[in-house]
Formats: structure tokens, C-alpha cells, sequence
């Protein structure tokens, strides 16, 4: 069983006071906060081993570099992928998935078809719509049922032969559905599809392994997974790699550079073009070690437990309706209150010292599914309370007061 | 009618009672819900101020060489700000309109509500006044 305390005392933020009151910090679908190991990693980079990567013949260089290349072999452990080449390192989520809808604007054309579905974050839906209008090819939607899981049979429906890729999230954003991926993989793959999984919200909530879950590319940033803004990694299988055509150019991605003809460089430096986020990358390894040494799924469970005590109580105050009831749901809560606009909400409470998202949470499909401007968005994280929850509820309950 | 300057100062001396947060809150929630309604022929999408947390409707009508602001807003303590914006600016001409500064913002608290963060709308409400302003300016 996790020691709840001995984890919170690990994030100095959680310490400080907003508006004068205990911050109570539910907005972990945007961003997590950071342990003090994250925090010493990046502050140490700086004051001890800053050099650039992959280049220099010096001490600090081999240094940086072998630190560097730490993080890439951890994280190809963590997810269980093959060979640590087919990790690249971006920006984020939204960096890793523009990678690859920009390859294929080369690889694909007119009569091919993408599948994205009513769930996804903006991140995965306009780089498919630009490699669209770019390409020739057309985008088709899985629906949402009323729950807010995917219509898998209209999946079924729209898969063919036509079908070229399946980009998907794994877990919703906005409704915390999370999605039989495992199935959407198997049935793409039958029609010879490529399939991309956007893994931002699900990457320290879920055990990931690769190798059983077949994903061709797998996406997700260390910031909401208690690592440093800024970096993000795209997973995918080595030979699909080596077919994708580099996204930007410039140093690192070459191996010889003329004005008649330049080549490119192996995985992963082909598409890790100029000097990286190397203190982020550094620092990233710390996150993952903090969540490995919890378990991911010890993780999981806890923050189940939370969701089951959160939605329970939540569901007491009159009139409140939670969007995304699915039966496998991580730990999100999307509500509203009838009568009252979730701006209004947040405002309020934040006041209280809690942080929450209010907004379409970049998911505006998804808001016009169920014809409401937004929601009020709780998300939650391994460090957050019962006690939390109770002051986050009373909150709300103050607010409801003062609104009505 | 007084000016924008005199309406500013009121509404500062108004905050300037509340002790704390809650009751300047409750007072904005009191705004918007006393704001008059803007003309449902009025709520178009031609005048609607699209932020990203909530929404802002603003028409504009110049008689008698006056701008008439009427607005609404779906989120209640933006429309109690709006209802703020209106108060001091509905019935001025256009050039005290496009000349004003309202530093009463600041001044009142409620600076946050209009950082672009916020994207309520307001900072881009503002922005829709003074350029009804110039518009009738001549």
C-alpha cells in the first residue's frame, strides 16, 4: 500500500498556500506537479553537468550525452519497447503526434483514408485534418456513445481496406474514458493499418508494454507524468521509423551535408533535429523512477480508490451531472451543475485554494456532443487526499450556494 | 450624466467596502444578474465575443451622438463584469470611449478577470468597445 504522506512530502509545492488556503491541486490532467528529485535534476544540469549532447569530444560533453541517452534506455524499459532507437524525444504529446501526421502527408494520398474519433484532444485531431488537406486523404470519426466510450461497431463500420491509420487517444481527456486500444490495434492492423496512440493521460496511469500492446506509435510528455515541460517522446516501431521521412531539418538528424545532396541520420537523430531540452530529458528520468518505484499499477489503484470516493460524493450534490460514466475510467471527473456555467465554478473555488479546469479541455467535439459550453474538471494524481476531495466538495458546494 | 472618470471613481468607492473576496464576488454575481437583457435579436453570432472559458454578446448603437452598449454574457460573474464595462461606458461619446482608460480594473481587484488567460472574453469586450468607438468617432 502506498504511503500517501511520504509521497506528498516528496512535492514541495504542495506546501505552499493559494488565496490564503491550502492548495488543493486537481488540475493533473494539465500538467502534474513536480518531486523534488525532478526539480534537483534540472536545477543540477545546470550547475554541474551543462554541455551540449552528441557532439563535443569533452569531459562535459560525454557527460551530458551519457545522461541523456540514460533517460532513452529507461524510458524503452518502462514502455517495453525493442530497441532504445525507437524512442525519439519532441517537445510533447501534441510535438510527437505532428511528427507523424507530417510524414504522412508524403505517404499518403487521395483515397486513403484516417480514423480519429469524437474523443480526441484538438493535438490529435488538427494534424490529421492538416495532413488531410495536404495529402488528399479524408478523416472519418468514431463516434461517442452517451457514456462517453467509443461506438466500437460503427468502428467496425468504418474500417477498410482504404483505412491507412488509427489515431486514437488512450485515455480521454476530457471524460476519463479509457478505451479498449488493445482491440482498436488488433482489428487496424487486420486491414493493414498503421496505428497511433495519443498516451498523454495515460502514461503514469497505466502499465505500458509495448510489445503486447503492438502499437505502431505511441505518444506522451513528461509534464503529466510529475516530469519537466517541454519533452515529450514518440514511440514507434523501428522499421515503420525508417520509412517515415525526417520532419525538421538541421543539425543532429544528418549524416553528411552538401549543397547537391544531404543524407540523413539513423533513429533516433533523424527526427531529433537541433539541440534537444537536454535538462528536461535529464530530468525526466527522475519522474519515471519516482513512478516505477510506486508501481504503476499500485498507482492505478490508489487513484481508482479516489475517483470511486470523489464521484460518490460529488453525485450528493444536488443537481450535478458527470460527463464520461464509462465502466473503465481513470481518475477524471467532468461535471457540471444545472443552472450554473462551470466558469463560474472554478472561479470561485479557486479562491478556495482548489484548482481545477474549467473549459472544453481543448476537446470541442466532444462538448458538442452533449451540447454544453464545457465543464468543471477534476483530475486527480497519486499525491492527491480523501481529505483533498472533502475540501474540494465543500467548495463546491459554497460556490452552488453563492450562484444560485 | 456623469463622466467616465466620475463612474470609475464610484465604482471604486463601491469595492472599496468589501472586506474580501466572497463579497466582492457576491456583489459581481448581483451585477449580472441585474444586467438588462440584450435584444435576442442582438445574441448573433456576428456579436458574439467567443473566449475560451465563456461567452460575451456586445451590440452597439449610436444615437445622438451616444453609444448605447447592451451585452449578456452565459457565465454569471463574467456578465457582472460586463455589466461593470457597461455601466461606464454606455451613454459617452465615441472619442471619450476610444480615449478612456480604465484603470478601475486594476484598482477594484478584479485585474485577474481580464488577464488573457482568463480568456473570458473580456480583455477582446474591451477591445470591441473602442473599436465601435472609432467607428462612430466621425
Amino acid at each position: 500500500m502506498l504511503d500517501i504522506n511520504k509521497i506528498r512530502a516528496q512535492f514541495p509545492i504542495l506546501n505552499r498556500k493559494v488565496n490564503g488556503k491550502d492548495l488543493v491541486y486537481f488540475d493533473n490532467g494539465a500538467t502534474t506537479q513536480k518531486p523534488q528529485s525532478v526539480i534537483d535534476a534540472e536545477a543540477n544540469y545546470y550547475t554541474d553537468e551543462n554541455s551540449n549532447v552528441h557532439r563535443g569530444v569533452h569531459f562535459l560533453s560525454g557527460l551530458a550525452t551519457d545522461k541523456f541517452e540514460d533517460t532513452r534506455k529507461t524510458i524503452q524499459q518502462f514502455i517495453g519497447a525493442k530497441h532504445s532507437k525507437e524512442i525519439i524525444f519532441t517537445k510533447g504529446t501534441t510535438d510527437s503526434i505532428n511528427l507523424v501526421a507530417n510524414a504522412y502527408r508524403i505517404l499518403l494520398s487521395k483515397g486513403d483514408e484516417i480514423i480519429i474519433s469524437e474523443l480526441e484532444h484538438h493535438s490529435n485531431i488538427v494534424p490529421w485534418q492538416m495532413c488531410c488537406e495536404i495529402s488528399g486523404a479524408s478523416l472519418k470519426v468514431i463516434p461517442l456513445l452517451d457514456d462517453g466510450e467509443l461506438d466500437m461497431n460503427e468502428f467496425n463500420n468504418l474500417l477498410s481496406e482504404s483505412t491507412k491509420v488509427v489515431a486514437v487517444s488512450h485515455i480521454s481527456n476530457a471524460l476519463g474514458t479509457i478505451s479498449p486500444i488493445e482491440e482498436i490495434i488488433t482489428k487496424a492492423h487486420k486491414v493493414g493499418a498503421k496505428v497511433l496512440i495519443d498516451g498523454a493521460q495515460a502514461a503514469s496511469h497505466v502499465a505500458l508494454d509495448m510489445q503486447e500492446l503492438n502499437a505502431d506509435f505511441y505518444c506522451f510528455s513528461a509534464h503529466k507524468m510529475f516530469g519537466p515541460t517541454g519533452v515529450g517522446v514518440l514511440y514507434g516501431k523501428e522499421e515503420i521509423l525508417n520509412k517515415l521521412p525526417p520532419y525538421q531539418g538541421g543539425g543532429e538528424m544528418i549524416k553528411e551535408v552538401s549543397f547537391e545532396k544531404t543524407t540523413y541520420a539513423c533513429l533516433p537523430h533523424k527526427f531529433e533535429a537541433g539541440t534537444p531540452n537536454i535538462s528536461g530529458v535529464i530530468a525526466f528520468k527522475q519522474a519515471i523512477d519516482f513512478i516505477t518505484d510506486l508501481g504503476v499499477s499500485e498507482i492505478a489503484k490508489y487513484e481508482d480508490e479516489l475517483l470511486k470516493y470523489a464521484t460518490t460524493e460529488i453525485l450528493k450534490i444536488e443537481g450535478v451531472k458527470i460527463y464520461g460514466t464509462a465502466k473503465n475510467k481513470s481518475g477524471i471527473i467532468s461535471f457540471n451543475i444545472e443552472g450554473l456555467h462551470p466558469y463560474d465554478i472554478g472561479m470561485i473555488i479557486d479562491k478556495m485554494g482548489v484548482a481545477i479546469r474549467t473549459g472544453h479541455h481543448c476537446t470541442q467535439p466532444i462538448m458538442d456532443r452533449f451540447n454544453i459550453p464545457g465543464t468543471a474538471r477534476i483530475s486527480l494524481s497519486v499525491y492527491n487526499t480523501k481529505a483533498e476531495v472533502d475540501v474540494c466538495i465543500n467548495a463546491i458546494k459554497k460556490a452552488k450556494l453563492m450562484l444560485s | 450624466m456623469s463622466t467616465i472618470q466620475e463612474i470609475q471613481t464610484e465604482i471604486i468607492e463601491d469595492f472599496a467596502m468589501f472586506d474580501d473576496w466572497m463579497q466582492k464576488y457576491e456583489y459581481l454575481i448581483d451585477l449580472g444578474k441585474e444586467l438588462s437583457p440584450i435584444e435576442e435579436q442582438y445574441k448573433t453570432e456576428d456579436n458574439l465575443i467567443k473566449g475560451c472559458q465563456s461567452r460575451v454578446w456586445l451590440h452597439a448603437e449610436h444615437t445622438k451622438g451616444k453609444i448605447i452598449y447592451t451585452a449578456d454574457s452565459d457565465a454569471i460573474m463574467t456578465k457582472g463584469i460586463v455589466a461593470i464595462l457597461i455601466n461606464v461606458l454606455s451613454g459617452q461619446s465615441p472619442s471619450e470611449i476610444a480615449h478612456a482608460k480604465l484603470d478601475f480594473i486594476n484598482e477594484i481587484g478584479l485585474k485577474e478577470q481580464l488577464s488573457p488567460t482568463r480568456a473570458n472574453g473580456l480583455v477582446s469586450m474591451i477591445k470591441q468597445m473602442k473599436i465601435y468607438a472609432l467607428a462612430y468617432r466621425n
